[in-house]
């Protein structure tokens, strides 16, 4: 993976002469690295422009203008999106959210991250590349904390939570993590203590600690704040669970998206091992040796999915795996390995630091602590909110001071779209279990064109493995067109609600089981929206008939008889 | 030793150590409709039509070990459903023309079309641009009729230790792709590899072999798929 990242760096993309030379080198076959560099967004095959400029297109983008940046990119650079200009300077194009869901509109330039983009900015963005400025206008990532909880505020970056655990045996660490009921923050809420008890308890020649911090889920934005502004909090908790489950070696899975964190990243590693918070004899502890590296992923969703994560660690392409084997026994190198969500990690410090009862003073009794949750879209302060569990839907929009909320996408496109009359519901695993994103949309958005943007973004990650989900992901989404533009009946209903089912129970692996839950979801809580679109006639075929014998009849020269009845 | 059992629809399979829910199922006779598994191929669980509930959830029983006292429902109208549906998806996804094609009577995808009731997919097909690579003397790789079941990728890396096969791209856009820019007759693929012999459909195709045995007395055409299997019952 660093190889070909490399190569894309320095060469704009990874030729057939790259490829082969780097089989050569590593001793597998050119057909074997094309299939890993094929498989990622940030990697390309073919000559691209100098400068790469990239929108993040998401329903929240569009709706703070990102169509307007874009038109104004498209019309000083004189191409369309997808194209390069003539003179091989610049390729501007769409991708998948960036992680900037609190100050969208937002780009990724050649991996520089500017936000909060005007189509007014556009002329000087552009002519800050060509003159080669070091920073560029925009070129800056708001702190996102709108409201910090305990998991926020209190001591950062001090040594009191690895002493805390070191002063304990592993077996203690993991007792308080479990008597924590500390469950991944992720969204799927499995309990942490029990993760690193099996994995202690594993038989391997190494352990490994895995830190997932490939957010991808378009919406959220926890993990970046959290990497930003509370790196030790989350370096603290990696290296508690290296000394909890016996590892030496901590990885952290960095999405390609933050790419502009990677150096600050690093030199918080290194001011650590200077302060023997990493490396040998940690805090002075002879035997407790423990150092991370930074992995940078290459633009996939699939990654954030733990199995596909350690492939693609691998080196390989980020096709998840199927279980069992479980990574907790056949992990990174088929080797012993927790895998766990940035701000898991987080939660281990503070617990390690104020103790378990502490940490069960806040939330739920199935749901214990707070939550950092990311709120979008409609609303005057987009930013992390952090809330304990059990807090109401209804709660979370006063808090933020949204009034008028049409619906709430919870937990991004995997997860549901909640309408008004389900704002009653709670943020807790045993109710409403989210990785975080929470988008709000007030009443004059469309329900059903942000669920065929969701569509679309599935059929863009799906990884391919799989038919349900490789194929059914572009069904679903050609069937929600059909709906959308107004050329479906109460069959196309029917149809698209059993295929979706289909997808959702036959997929291999979460992106599969989840991509229907757009459609699933609004036709559950909005049928009224399908209905209003729906045409009366028994049945309407998919192809226009019509409109396909345009051409024709316009070579013709003459209109079709229309049948009599 | 104990004896390990799971319960297929009712009925009691045994179990020989390290099994899957399949290999069991196949030992004992009962037909567990599948289409990318080989059963001389380590199982990539990639197309999914071998899903059974196991013990309540959704499980491909080609990946899952078989574990005393799994509780196992395989052949119940829901599954069926999906299982057909994902077939569909299949036929739409590629070009399959069953009237003309040479693996017709052979070819798995179409043997479980009818195996699992097909008619005529409800859906639109998605008519795929893929080119013939028709460069190799004794073979020819159709790809708008793979099915990317990656068994050829398996059989050629593991069985033939040549690695001619692999996946380009991802998602609705993945194909197979060989390993050399000049097609598969730059590679050192030979016809008597096993990667030429594990294509379920008409994708990998020998050349100048597809009719020694006519339509209508071919493997499917006498009995149905999976009939093998539970004439051991």
């Amino acid at each position: 993976m660093d190889i070909v990242l490399a190569v894309q760096r320095r060469f704009g993309y990874v030729s057939d002469e790259a490829i082969h030379t780097i089989a050569a080198n590593i001793g597998r076959h050119a057909v074997e690295i094309e299939q890993m560099v094929t498989f990622y967004a940030f990697f390309d095959r073919t000559p691209q422009g100098r400068c790469r400029i990239r929108l993040s297109k998401t329903p929240v983008s569009l709706q703070k203008g990102a169509r307007e940046v874009a038109t104004a990119f498209e019309t000083s650079l004189g191409i369309t999106m997808g194209q390069t200009t003539p003179d091989g300077a610049f390729t501007l194009e769409w991708t998948s959210d960036i992680g900037m869901a609190d100050q969208e509109p937002a780009a990724l330039i050649d991996m520089r991250v500017c936000t909060a983009l005007h189509p007014s900015d556009v002329s000087q963005i552009i002519d800050a590349i060509r003159n080669g400025l070091p920073t560029l206008p925009n070129e800056s990532v708001r702190s996102g904390v709108k409201k910090a909880g305990p998991l926020l505020s209190g001591p950062v970056g001090g040594e009191t939570a690895l002493k805390a655990a070191l002063s304990l045996s592993p077996d203690k660490v993991i007792e308080n993590i479990s008597n924590s009921k500390l469950r991944g923050r992720g969204g799927a809420g499995f309990p942490t203590g029990m993760k690193w008890r099996e994995t202690r308890k594993a038989a391997g020649s190494e352990h490994y600690v895995v830190c997932n911090a490939d957010e991808g889920e378009p919406g959220t934005f926890k993990d970046r704040v959290l990497l930003a502004e509370f790196p030790d909090l989350v370096l603290d908790g990696m290296t508690i669970a290296g000394y909890a489950i016996g590892a030496r070696h901590g990885i952290l899975y960095l999405r390609g998206e933050y790419t502009y964190l990677y150096g600050d990243l690093q030199q918080r590693l290194v001011a650590r091992r200077g302060a023997r918070l990493l490396g040998e004899s940690i805090c002075g502890r002879a035997g407790f040796d423990f150092d991370i590296r930074i992995q940078l992923g290459a633009g996939a969703y699939i990654c954030g999915e733990e199995s596909a994560l350690l492939d693609s660690m691998e080196g390989k392409r980020g096709t998840p795996r199927d279980r069992p084997p479980f990574p907790t026994e056949h992990g990174y190198l088929k080797q012993p390995t927790v895998i766990d969500n940035v701000e898991t990690y987080a939660c281990a410090t503070r617990i390690l630091q104020e103790g378990a009862p502490w940490f069960l003073g806040f939330g739920t009794q199935q749901s214990s602590g707070t939550k950092l949750v990311c709120v979008s879209g409609d609303c005057p302060q987009p930013g992390v909110y952090e809330v304990p569990f059990g807090i109401t839907l209804n709660a979370l929009l006063d808090l933020i001071g949204v009034k008028d909320a049409g619906y709430v996408q919870m937990s991004g496109p995997s997860g549901e779209a909640i309408a008004p009359k389900d704002f009653g519901r709670t943020i807790a695993y045993e109710d409403l279990s989210t990785g975080g994103s929470t988008m709000i949309f007030d009443q004059t958005r469309d329900v059903l064109e942000i669920a065929l943007q969701f569509a679309d973004f599935f059929v863009d990650e799906s990884c391919g493995w799989c038919a349900p989900c490789r194929v059914g992901t572009t069904l679903l989404k050609r069937e929600l067109e059909k709906i959308v533009a107004g050329r479906a009946t109460l069959g196309d209903i029917r149809a698209i609600d059993s295929l979706a089912q289909t997808v959702a129970r036959m997929s291999r692996c979460g992106l599969g089981q989840t991509a229907p839950n757009p459609i699933l979801t609004t036709l559950k809580n909005f049928p009224e929206t399908y209905e209003a679109r729906l045409r009366s006639e028994p049945f309407v075929p998919a192809v226009d008939l019509d409109a396909a014998l345009r051409d024709a009849v316009s070579v013709q020269g003459r209109e079709p008889i229309t049948q009599a009845g | 030793m104990a004896t390990i059992l799971i319960s297929v629809d009712g009925i009691a399979v045994p179990v020989a150590e390290g099994q899957s829910v399949l290999q069991a199922c196949d030992a004992a006779g009962v037909y567990i409709p599948r289409l990318c598994s080989h059963p001389d191929l380590k199982p990539a669980g990639a197309c999914r039509v071998c899903t059974c509930h196991i013990n309540g959830r959704p499980h491909a029983a080609c990946v899952t070990p078989a574990v005393h006292g799994m509780v196992v429902e395989n052949n119940t109208p829901q599954l069926t459903a999906d299982r057909r549906r994902i077939i569909e998806m299949l036929f739409l996804e590629g070009n399959h023309t069953c009237a003309y094609c040479v693996a017709s009577g052979n070819c798995e995808l179409q043997a479980l079309g009818y195996r699992l009731g097909m008619t005529a997919p409800t859906d639109p097909y998605l008519w795929p641009r893929t080119t013939i690579d028709a460069t190799h003397p004794d073979i020819y790789l159709d790809r708008s009729r793979c099915i990317l079941c990656s068994r050829c990728i398996e059989a050629s890396k593991q069985e033939d230790g040549k690695t001619i096969f692999g996946f380009d791209g991802r998602g609705i856009v993945m194909r197979l792709n060989v390993d050399a820019k000049g097609g598969l007759g730059a590679t050192d693929m030979a016809a008597v590899d096993k990667a030429a012999s594990v294509c379920p459909v008409a994708c990998i195709v020998i050349k100048r072999d597809s009719y020694r045995v006519p339509n209508g007395l071919r493997r499917f055409d006498l009995s149905p798929i999976g009939s093998d299997i539970e004439s051991k019952r």
